[in-house]
């Protein structure tokens, strides 16, 4: 049994094979194409080439791809949505979407604020308004083929969004795309709702890429597989529920390769250092998952509240430009000759002086043609080298929260321009297969079970309500295709519900391990 | 008199922020509703409070609330005017002018969107300067301005006006009908006339928000000194400690969230240990054990890169801070000023000394 990894990235696409023992058995990097299936294609053909396996025993495919952000932030594909909102009285003072971007407010066909909501408490703040749901509905039938619904409060009770997606089924059809805001955000109507507008909007960009990474695979003999995606917290979901939650892609690329990096090393508590050609990207592991950031997460101008890792990224990769001032000074980046580097560094030919020239004149890499950079004052290098290093060792003090040494991870194939030894770390290490950490983060994704239910803690106390749900949840991810030994309880959360008699709670527990 | 529009709101949004000195929690929502209502109804007009007659009547705007609360419910479409009716009819006068408590947070925002929604002018003054945690905390408390009558409502339309014997009973009311109405709530306290608000409130802090709002947009863009130097330079602020981040304890009383930051000194500052202590917004800086400013001075924590504004709910470990002292409105520098807002109420054991004071030749002048 193999499973293959994919990581769909801006200049490299790049696949891993692994076996069931999880050991990678091969790795290739391709350039991704404007059509990312024509890159898919051909990374998959030269896996296989090398690795030589019976496709058939082939059984698990993981996608990791940023097509959804690049979508968002290029203003490319994006569906025509209905906004409604259910919270009247309350929130009709801050219109939706007022401080979108004015190029992609395009995306909304009509909005409506309609009567409905809760309070903090779960108590009703409004009738929900069936009738105005139903005109609004009636309305957008066939000028839209998808829907976001947003509610006050949805995070405590979601009975009006669900009712109102039951209306808008009733009124558009059974083949309309909905999105519920309570599925899709946590606290935070505003972050909310614009998470599951943008939801909403990537329908189309979903479905092609789902059924084109099936199609892809299929068309290199891979047919025996189960499909699956990564999400931000670096758990899998299959393709039905990629196509309705694409918005759960968005962060998958750093959660990946600090995860792929963890794997790589062996190690749960680190900073990963993730060099590309361009930029370098800070994470930290901390106990096997991504330290989560606490600031709102803008995707294209549009503020949402989704957890992603903490990532901190400056403007240095293996393309870097680097530069002699007047006054002898050195600087290095932030501007890159990026993709183009295979024609433009001096090792291979071309005439920019880059980071990666500077570590071959070192001696520190082997790539292109050393002779190339020979003529290269050694002074200069140190002293390219030396801008380098307070470059990443100030990155390494940003991340840190304690004055204590950390092990440093470095990934990425632009890992070669950086020392082995820094300031701040208790250990340097490269991993077999750093270049490839992404598709591999992908590959080895855990998949989950989420748990939710109400429980009165007056009839079963909160201790072995807790307990139960965590049980619970741990079934729910065996069920899913985890191994029973591997299953973790990821998040608990229990939310008071006032209105309800007794002590009631709102119990939701996630639980994840790893793909059988 | 001039206008305010959505480049001038991002900018008051930014400066007021800053001068929340850490509290009035993140001003987001307020800005979405002051630019929905700019947007719908137009530009706001602007006074200096020296154009405003001494007979006006002046109605000050706020929410009350949980910030987690407001971040879902935000506001309604019906609240301003209803607050606008309750107390023209209550004083049986027309309401000339809205103008906001305090900068920082929502209540910096939300008098622009209630300007723009009743067509009334908004005054160039707060009552603060800044952010506090309580009611009274006010500069018209030092005027014997009382806060009632305190008109209130939800978005629901339940309204009530509160006559209370001391500002202490304004707030415990006001705060039980808060929960019962749902956690937030719109209102006017404080109303006053077009004199008393020149003689006590804190002239131009309109105006000093978006300058400094566009200040930190703009610290990048300098000829000469480093950004460092320019904001200090527009900000007329006192350099007391640059950082990172070490540790952030919480604790919360549940009124208030209480804590202590501590910093580990970055450049210059390398090898001393700072402190800020805070209660919503930040109370106390100390470099060495040595403290440099406690309020009512304003204590900033800004990035060290951008120059933004950290808000004591947005600490985070590991980031990297510069601490600023402003010097705060001169009427809070009163023996009544000190009584009402200085060290000693906030249970800090010290006397009050002007920051400035305070810095010379203290450990801080690195």
């Amino acid at each position: 049994m193999y499973k293959l990894g994919i990581d769909v990235g801006g200049t490299n696409t790049d696949a891993v094979l692994i076996d069931e023992r999880l050991q990678v058995i091969a790795e290739v990097k391709h350039p991704t194409t404007g059509n990312i299936f024509d890159g898919i294609m051909g990374a998959v053909r030269a896996l296989l080439d090398q690795a030589q396996v019976d496709r058939s025993q082939i059984r698990q495919a993981m996608l990791g791809t940023t097509q959804c952000t690049n979508a968002i932030v290029e203003r490319k594909n994006l569906a025509k949505i209905g906004l409604l909102r259910i919270g009247a009285p309350a929130t009709v003072g801050v219109p939706p979407m007022v401080d979108w971007p004015a190029d992609i407010q395009f995306i909304c066909q009509k909005s409506a604020i309609i009567g409905g909501g809760f309070e903090y408490d779960g108590k009703q703040l409004a009738p929900l308004d069936e009738e105005a749901a139903r005109a609004f509905f009636t309305e957008l039938k066939g000028k839209v083929q998808s829907i976001a619904i947003s509610c006050v409060f949805s995070t405590v009770r979601a009975d009006h969004e669900q009712r109102a997606a039951q209306i808008c089924r009733e009124v558009m059809g059974e083949d309309v795309h909905i999105s519920i805001s309570n599925e899709i955000g946590s606290m935070g109507l505003i972050e909310r709702e614009n998470a599951t507008i943008l939801n909403a909007a990537l329908y189309k960009v979903a479905e092609r890429f789902t059924e084109g990474f099936a199609y892809s695979l299929a068309q290199e003999g891979v047919t025996q597989a189960e499909i699956y995606l990564s999400q931000n917290d670096g758990t899998l979901m299959t393709m039905e529920y990629a196509k309705r939650y694409p918005i759960l892609t968005v962060a998958c690329g750093p959660t990946n390769s600090i995860r792929g990096a963890s794997y790589l090393s062996r190690r749960n508590n680190a900073i990963i250092i993730d060099v590309g050609g361009t930029t370098t990207d800070f994470g930290v592991i901390q106990a096997g998952f991504p330290r989560e950031s606490g600031v709102a997460v803008t995707i294209g101008g549009v503020r949402t509240n989704f957890r992603m890792p903490d990532v901190y990224s400056i403007g240095l990769g293996g393309g870097s430009i680097v530069r002699q001032r007047e006054d002898g000074s050195v600087t290095v980046g932030p501007d890159s000759v990026g993709y183009e580097i295979t024609q433009k560094a001096l090792v291979f030919g071309g005439d920019t002086l880059t980071a990666t020239d500077i570590a071959v004149r070192l001696g520190m890499a082997d790539v292109g043609d050393a002779s190339k950079v020979a003529h290269l004052s050694e002074e200069l290098a140190v002293k390219a080298m030396s801008v380098i290093r307070e470059m990443v060792e100030e990155g390494i003090d940003v991340m840190k929260v304690s004055s204590d040494d950390l092990d440093v991870i470095l990934v990425g194939g632009g890992s070669i321009i950086l020392p082995e030894k820094l300031a701040g770390a208790r250990s340097v290490t490269k991993p077999a297969f750093f270049g490839t950490a992404n598709a591999i983060g992908s590959a080895i994704s855990k998949v989950s079970g989420n748990y939710e239910a109400l429980v009165n803690y007056d009839e079963l106390p909160r201790e072995q309500a807790l307990e139960r749900a965590k049980r619970e949840a741990i079934e729910m991810a065996v069920a899913s295709g985890a191994i029973r030994e591997t299953v973790e309880i990821i998040e608990v959360e229990d939310i008071p519900l006032a209105y309800y008699p007794g002590n009631t709670c709102r119990v939701k527990v996630k639980a994840a391990g790893e793909l059988r | 008199m001039r206008k305010i529009g959505i480049r001038e709101i991002e900018d008051i949004a930014l400066g007021a922020a800053l001068l929340g000195a850490g509290g009035g929690g993140d001003p987001y929502i307020g800005k979405l509703m002051a630019i929905g209502a700019v947007r719908e109804c137009g530009e706001v007009t602007l006074l200096s409070p020296e154009e405003t007659p001494d007979d006006a009547l002046i109605m000050p705007i706020a929410m009350m609330g949980a910030p987690t609360v407001l971040c879902e419910k935000g506001i309604g479409g019906t609240e301003y005017r209803r607050i606008f009716e309750m107390v023209e009819r209550y004083f049986g006068r027309k309401v000339y002018a809205t103008m906001p408590m305090e900068a920082g947070g929502v209540n910096s925002m939300l008098p622009i969107a209630a300007a723009a929604r009743l067509g009334l002018p908004m005054i160039d003054c707060d009552g603060m300067g800044r952010a506090f945690p309580e009611l009274q905390m006010v500069t018209f408390t030092i005027g014997g301005v009382s806060a009632t009558p305190m008109a209130l409502t939800d978005e629901k339309g339940n309204s009530v006006i509160f006559e209370t014997i001391t500002n202490q009973w304004t707030e415990e009311l006001a705060r039980s009908v808060t929960m019962s109405c749902g956690g937030s709530v719109t209102c006017s306290l404080y109303v006053m006339d077009g004199k008393t608000m020149k003689a006590y409130s804190v002239h131009d802090i309109v105006t000093r928000s978006e300058q400094l709002g566009k200040a930190i947009r703009n610290v990048k863009n300098v000829t000469d000194g480093t950004p460092e130097e320019n904001f200090l330079a527009f900000s007329e602020g006192i350099k007391l400690f640059k950082g990172k981040i070490s540790d952030v304890l919480r604790t919360t009383n549940g009124k208030f969230n209480l804590g202590k930051i501590q910093l580990e000194g970055i450049g210059d500052c390398k090898g001393h240990r700072g402190e800020v202590t805070f209660q919503n917004e930040n109370l106390c800086a100390s470099v060495d054990g040595a403290i440099l400013a406690t309020a009512p001075d304003l204590i900033c924590l800004v990035d060290t890169e951008t120059f933004t504004p950290i808000t004591t709910d947005g600490l985070k470990y590991g980031k990297r801070v510069l601490v600023v002292g402003l010097r705060c409105y001169p009427l809070w520098r009163t023996p009544k000023g000190i009584e009402l807002v200085g060290p000693r109420y906030f249970g800090i054991d010290t006397d009050y000394i002007p920051v400035e004071d305070r810095v010379k030749g203290g450990a801080a002048n690195v």
